[in-house]
């Protein structure tokens, strides 16, 4: 009897918990990044949208939707493009010219979140970004400030070849002057994006096209209009002590895909979620190899002078006896990516790839006999 | 070949001050702030747009004014010749000797509102807008004291609060920046206007036209200012360009032909685009002006044209000449006056020069500073990352 009331008792509570777990909200890469650019704007009118298709069309990939509606045209504004345009086709249209507008706008103090519709096209405005935004504070001893924001999909997509495929996260990571952030989850983008808006100097915010459709929990902290991420601290998904994993964006996933699977033979892995690949958290990425004593570093774009080499160099410099195997790369295949569906399957990195490099630095690349 | 035929149109306009004679003894009375009509040298050629008249309005305080800038800018850079040769001043260094007029003229029209962004000859637009000689010449020479504090050098000189906005090393870049700088001008609800300054060799870059659509679709209060010295370094502008008439070049965007030796030109000219700009959009300033140097210092700037071409600019288009006979027929100032003026600006510059030699190199920390806004304590590191690191406030 009494044990029936106790239960009664606990009953109520469990379903409370559930009813407060079923309430948690879900929220996709792209309303995250809506949710943001609406809040910001509607915090600080000098925050204005620039980009391709950004207005009337609701944005190529509807990442500004609603937002020319609410804001109307003087805040949203539609870069010229050509008749052609088509859903899925992407055009790099006069970059050179709105990019160096941009920029100009945020010289006078103005705060200017220019989209690209990939950073493929970034490459025409290129100088923009470097010569006119990221060195301008330093050449000006501080008279010129460019609080900009550069954001677009980066990286591969599927089935769009070569020209459509590059990851610029190295490129841009190298240069000082500029913040390069790069989210995985719906918090990240949410956080990741006000802090770049709020931010006194050039960001460059590399997302990820095949991440806006997917979905993430969101908790009530993160859907707060002031939440916001510092920039400069990487994040560890996922806690371990065998291997660390480092990646960034897409990759995030890839490595916690990866995770479960080494879990299940044995190995435990820590992933470490970049968030900014400049200023790298090299702090978090050495604290993580000190404790695992191996590293895997996992990256999209090409592999020479790419972010793992960074990385494994910050780790060599910093922590080098610690090191227990030598550092794996895992990035794409050093080729312009192909078309065919099979060769552009081996010039990403597959969660297979991941697994096995995690493998070779636990020297377990043949499975033991018996596991524990 | 190419140096014969261009050499005969830059002689014209020929100055014929005694044209415009007559209107100037009728008032040779003049206290300072009395209005004096001056004509331009030669009337305003237009492309899609009324020209303005050719009657400008001045005053005798401005003629001196004018000839006292110009006399400053033409000494200063002479100067800056000196010290380059001197190996004071390194790297690049693009003179603006021959050009003061557009920059004085432009001054005289607008306000420290109004915005200027220019390329890389920018020594005598960051004095117009309130830099001081000690500033320019400490910068030149990599000392703390430059308005840079030593970090920017020529080509990137800047005075924000002054409406200068730079200072480009890469030719062509500035035009879509001063673009923005007129959107935000226009998003601010300023009224006032940008003029985004450019040369004959940038007017065929493709970004140029890219902002200037944009600026034509959505108004942008936006004065692109072709000054065209006619040679892109050391290639003359008819083999650079089908079509050098680069105030038509904007094709649907009105255009002005101006003499820009002719200070007054330059203002009149100025004053009629703000006033364009602001109620109807971008407008094309084209300023037929000359450097007496070279592209650069590393440019002796005779292997593309004639001396006597050079020369002979010199003697029928100088800018400060120009002033200085109406100063003369006007009696505003005598000859004697006009030297020790001269002079005076001699000593300013070489006292300026001799204190800015005073300025020390900037600090060895200096390296890392100005690299962000706000940096959140991240490192950076020198050559050597175990000897040399700092933390970015």
């Amino acid at each position: 009897m009494l044990r029936a009331i106790r239960h009664k008792n606990i009953l109520p509570a469990f379903s409370a918990f559930r009813a407060f777990s079923s309430s948690a909200k879900e929220m996709t890469v792209r309303e995250a990044l809506n949710s943001a650019l609406d809040e910001e704007m509607s915090a600080d009118p000098k925050v204005f949208l620039m980009g391709e298709e950004v207005g009337e069309y609701q944005g190529a990939y509807k990442i500004t939707k609603g937002l020319l509606d609410k804001y109307g045209p003087e805040r949203v504004l539609d870069t010229p493009i050509t008749e052609e345009m088509a859903l899925i086709c992407l055009l790099n249209i006069l970059q050179a010219g709105f990019t160096g507008i941009g920029v100009g706008a945020a010289y006078y103090g103005l705060r200017p979140v220019v989209e690209f519709m990939t950073f493929n096209f970034s490459m025409q405005a290129i100088d923009h970004i470097i010569n006119s935004a990221a060195k301008s504070n330093y050449m000006s001893a501080g008279q010129i400030s460019v609080p900009i924001v550069f954001r677009g999909p980066n990286g591969a997509a599927a089935g769009v070849g070569a020209q459509h495929s590059q990851c610029y996260a190295a490129w841009y990571a190298s240069c000082p002057g500029l913040k390069v952030l790069s989210p995985y989850s719906s918090e990240d983008a949410r956080g990741l994006l006000k802090a770049a808006i709020r931010d006194p100097d050039p960001v460059v915010f590399l997302e990820n096209e095949l991440l806006y459709g997917e979905s993430f929990p969101v908790s009530a902290e993160v859907l707060d209009s002031s939440f916001c991420l510092p920039i400069g601290k990487a994040k560890i998904e996922r806690e371990g002590k065998d291997v660390t994993i480092t990646a960034f964006s897409k990759m995030v996933g890839y490595a916690l895909k990866a995770a479960e699977i080494l879990a299940k033979e044995g190995i435990s892995a820590e992933v470490i979620n970049l968030r900014s690949i400049r200023p790298l958290d090299r702090s978090t990425i050495n604290a993580s190899v000190r404790k695992t004593n191996r590293l895997v570093t996992v990256e999209e774009g090409f592999p020479q002078h790419g972010v793992g080499a960074e990385i494994c160099t910050s780790v060599i410099e910093e922590s080098f006896g610690y090191l227990d195997a030598p550092v794996e790369r895992i990035a794409g295949a050093d080729v312009p990516m192909p078309y065919a569906a099979n060769l552009e399957r081996m010039a990403v990195p597959q969660v297979e790839d991941i697994v096995r490099a995690a493998k070779r630095a636990c020297y377990r690349s043949v499975p033991l006999a018996a596991t524990a | 070949m190419a140096l014969s035929r261009s050499g005969s149109n830059l002689l014209k306009p020929i100055s014929p001050f005694f044209s415009c004679a007559p209107s100037i003894l009728s008032r040779s009375i003049s206290s300072s702030n009395d209005s004096i009509t001056v004509e331009t040298s030669i009337p305003f050629t237009a492309h899609n747009c009324e020209p303005p008249s050719r009657s400008v309005t001045t005053s005798a305080a401005e003629l001196r004014s004018f000839f006292r800038d110009m006399a400053l800018m033409r000494r200063m850079e002479i100067a800056a010749d000196s010290l380059y040769k001197a190996k004071l001043i390194r790297g690049f260094c693009h003179l603006y000797d021959g050009q003061e007029a557009v920059a004085v003229g432009m001054e005289a029209a607008i306000t420290r509102k109004d915005c200027i962004i220019t390329a890389y000859r920018d020594h005598c637009t960051f004095l117009s807008r309130g830099g001081n000689l000690v500033e320019v010449f400490a910068e030149l020479m990599g000392r703390r004291a430059g308005m840079s504090n030593g970090k920017g050098g020529s080509m990137h000189f800047y005075r924000k609060e002054g409406g200068f906005y730079g200072g480009h090393g890469i030719v062509g870049a500035q035009v879509p920046l001063g673009c923005g700088l007129a959107f935000a001008q226009k998003y601010s609800k300023d009224e006032n206007v940008t003029f985004a300054m450019y040369g004959d060799g940038a007017a065929n870059q493709g970004q140029l036209f890219e902002a200037l659509n944009i600026a034509a679709l959505w108004d942008l209060p936006a004065i692109l200012v072709c000054e065209n010295n006619h040679y892109g370094m050391g290639t003359a502008e008819w083999r650079a360009a089908k079509s050098p008439a680069y105030y038509k070049r904007g094709d649907y965007v009105p255009g002005l032909k101006v003499d820009g030796m002719d200070a007054f030109a330059v203002k009149q000219a100025c004053k009629f685009a703000k006033e364009h700009a602001l109620k109807n959009g971008p407008i094309i300033l084209e300023m037929d002006t000359y450097r007496y140097h070279g592209h650069s210092m590393s440019d002796p700037g005779s292997t593309y044209r004639t001396r006597d071409e050079i020369s002979g600019v010199r003697q029928e288009r100088d800018p400060i000449e120009r002033i200085r006979k109406l100063l003369l027929s006007h009696e505003i100032s005598t000859e004697t006056e006009l030297k020790d003026i001269e002079k005076e600006v001699r000593k300013e510059v070489d006292n300026a020069i001799s204190k800015a030699k005073e300025s020390e190199m900037p600090d060895p920390s200096e390296l890392f500073t100005n690299v962000y806004v706000k940096g959140f304590g991240v490192e950076a590191y020198g050559a050597d990352r175990k000897e040399l690191r700092a933390t970015l406030p």
